[in-house]
């Protein structure tokens, strides 16, 4: 085991370093000065010097990097351009909105999918089974952001039941939580789906398994051994695409927060881009993949926990 | 033939005939408005509507389809084109420095949340159909390198490769002559995927001004622009969205379809 983890570990470095000199190389080929863009056209070449000199731009390409990445190791993200405020403040503040959307859209699709997928595992061929799967495929094929539109005609327009967009903030929990439940149904959608059909597939490879006839020769009713051996067995790869997920929905969550004005990571990041606050880009990107490389790993490493033979294939 | 391939395929090839008749005909131009007829509900003239410019909905979905298509398309081709050797080669490798290599680099692209770069990508080198299609086709090269590695590892223990070694064919022909044609059917199944994949990130992209720019219709941009008008006038924004659910549809269903048809296993079932 000790040898695995040294090797995934190595390789979660090794991934975030370039991942790291990717996302860096990539804003730094962009066009266009920040100081020049902050100051405007009829600046003085030597107040732009100067502000160049003040946002830490006029040292070498390489010394930045080194810099920004030193300075994300201990949670110092620099300084926004724009605000002239700490980008791990921004981020900080921004994340209180993202992340819980991102965990209510998570409990959302798993509330949803582990019953549809039960449901039409165990109706294996019926019409409860193709009612689900039928729904699995439109799941997947509506973009969230369209469905994101319907929910706000429907519940915020005409029936007015929630808010259209904005967030009010977490001072009131009740309003916050109910101005992120269509953002959280509309990223849950397909989700949803996705994991349906990996419950469905799962629980309609155990219910072959060798194991599940013994449960039934045992004296267990069909329903007893589906939920006492079944499930808990084919919960384990939906489990995996759960934690895959979670990282996928926060991430996914950039363009939802856009339909509902939300103040989330993903407007943070519009913003910057088009305010050309290049330092606040590259930290909330290198976040975003951050969450996404760390949770395949924890993912990783939670399966090989469970199962030994993938330690030793490693 | 299954239902899912029929349907699939009739969905499929009704987009695409759209596409390709909008280059010669659409009901209406897309690029004059008529400010005195917008937001008209569908009617005898405009089957579909028209939106906040008065503008026929039905050639602008057909117009649009024409940069969806050719987005996700040309994004499959950037995949299969570098994805397919580069999975050859690390295959002929054979857990040589090349095949780590290529896997190792497929993991690390996996890794990034794909939507996050392209965005990233097309906010940094400009917003446009191009950078939107450098953008969706990255992230699809590793999706084929994998499959391709995959499926060539188990074909190179076969007999009629080890036959073809024997003959003394190098391993790029027989990469070529052999294992390609073989993996085919699993490249056309992935390709469907894939392509349906890319319709629906163009769609994001250009929802959020990334994508292809005005005058050039897109689906997602019609729907960035019905958005202030959906509780007037709800058919603009359900026009598009029903375009791309139903493109995304077909081509999942053809893909269900085509691997039903394809893979061999299946049929014996079936027989």
């Amino acid at each position: 085991m000790f040898a695995y983890l040294t090797k995934r570990l190595i390789a979660l470095c090794l991934s975030l370093a370039i991942a790291s000199l990717v996302i860096f190389l990539v804003v730094e080929v962009a066009p266009g000065d920040p100081a020049s863009y902050m100051l405007g056209i009829n600046a003085q070449p030597d107040t732009i010097a100067a502000l160049r000199s003040e946002l830490g731009l006029d040292v070498p390409k390489h010394q930045r990097y080194l810099n920004w990445v030193g300075g994300m190791l201990v949670g110092d993200f620099g300084t926004s351009y724009t605000y002239r405020s700490p980008v791990s403040d921004m981020v900080a503040d921004r994340l209180w909105i993202s992340l819980p959307l991102a965990i209510m859209a998570l409990c959302l699709s798993t509330i949803i999918a582990i019953p549809a997928g039960v449901l039409a595992a165990s109706r294996r061929g019926k019409m409860a089974d193709a009612g689900v799967m039928t729904a699995t495929q439109l799941g997947v094929a509506i973009p969230n952001f369209w469905f994101a539109m319907l929910l706000v005609a429907l519940f915020a327009i005409k029936l007015r039941w929630f808010p259209s967009g904005g967030f009010p903030g977490w001072d009131n929990p009740v309003k916050a939580l109910i101005a992120l439940t269509l953002p959280a149904v509309a990223l849950a959608l397909p989700q949803a789906a996705i994991l349906t059909r990996v419950m469905r597939s799962s629980l309609i490879d155990i219910l072959g398994e060798d194991f599940m006839r013994t449960a039934r020769a045992k004296g267990l009713t069909r329903r007893q051994a589906l939920w006492r051996h079944g499930l808990r067995n084919a919960l384990i790869p939906v489990l995996t695409i759960i934690g895959l997920q979670f990282s996928f929905l926060l991430a996914g969550a950039i363009i939802i927060e856009q339909v509902f004005y939300l103040p989330g990571l993903g407007r943070l990041v519009f913003q910057s881009i088009s305010q050309r606050d290049l330092i606040v880009v590259e930290s909330v990107v290198m976040l975003l993949v951050f969450a996404v490389i760390t949770v395949n790993f924890i993912v990783d490493l939670t399966y090989a926990l469970a199962d030994p033979r993938l330690r030793r294939s490693a | 033939m299954n239902r899912n391939l029929i349907v699939g395929l009739v969905l499929t090839c009704l987009f695409i005939a759209a596409a390709c008749v909008s280059f010669v005909w659409t009901p209406e131009n897309t690029e004059s408005m008529n400010i005195s007829a917008r937001l008209q509900p569908p009617d005898a003239v405009n089957w579909l509507g028209t939106d906040h410019f008065g503008r026929d909905l039905l050639s602008m979905v057909m117009v649009g389809a024409r940069t969806s298509i050719a987005v996700a398309l040309v994004a499959v081709g950037i995949g299969m084109g570098f994805g397919v050797p580069l999975g050859l080669a690390a295959a002929a490798a054979q857990g040589g420095m090349l095949d780590e290599l290529i896997s190792r680099l497929n993991d690390l692209i996996f890794a990034f949340p794909s939507l996050v770069i392209a965005i990233l990508i097309t906010a940094v080198f400009g917003a446009g159909a191009i950078n939107a299609i450098i953008a969706i086709g990255v992230f699809n090269i590793p999706v084929f390198a994998r499959l391709s590695r995959g499926a060539a590892l188990s074909l190179w223990q076969r007999e009629f490769i080890l036959a073809a070694r024997t003959a003394g064919k190098s391993a790029t022909r027989i990469s070529v002559e052999h294992i390609l044609p073989n993996i085919a059917n699993l490249l056309i199944v992935q390709g469907t995927i894939q392509f349906s994949l890319g319709i629906l990130a163009e769609a994001g992209l250009s929802y959020v001004g990334l994508g292809a720019q005005p005058p050039l219709p897109s689906w997602g941009r019609m729907l960035a622009d019905a958005q202030t008008m959906v509780s007037l006038a709800p058919h603009v924004a359900i026009v598009p969205g029903m375009a791309i659910v139903l493109m995304v549809l077909g081509l999942n269903l053809l893909g269900d379809g085509l691997r039903d048809a394809l893979d061999p296993r299946l049929q014996v079932r079936r027989a």
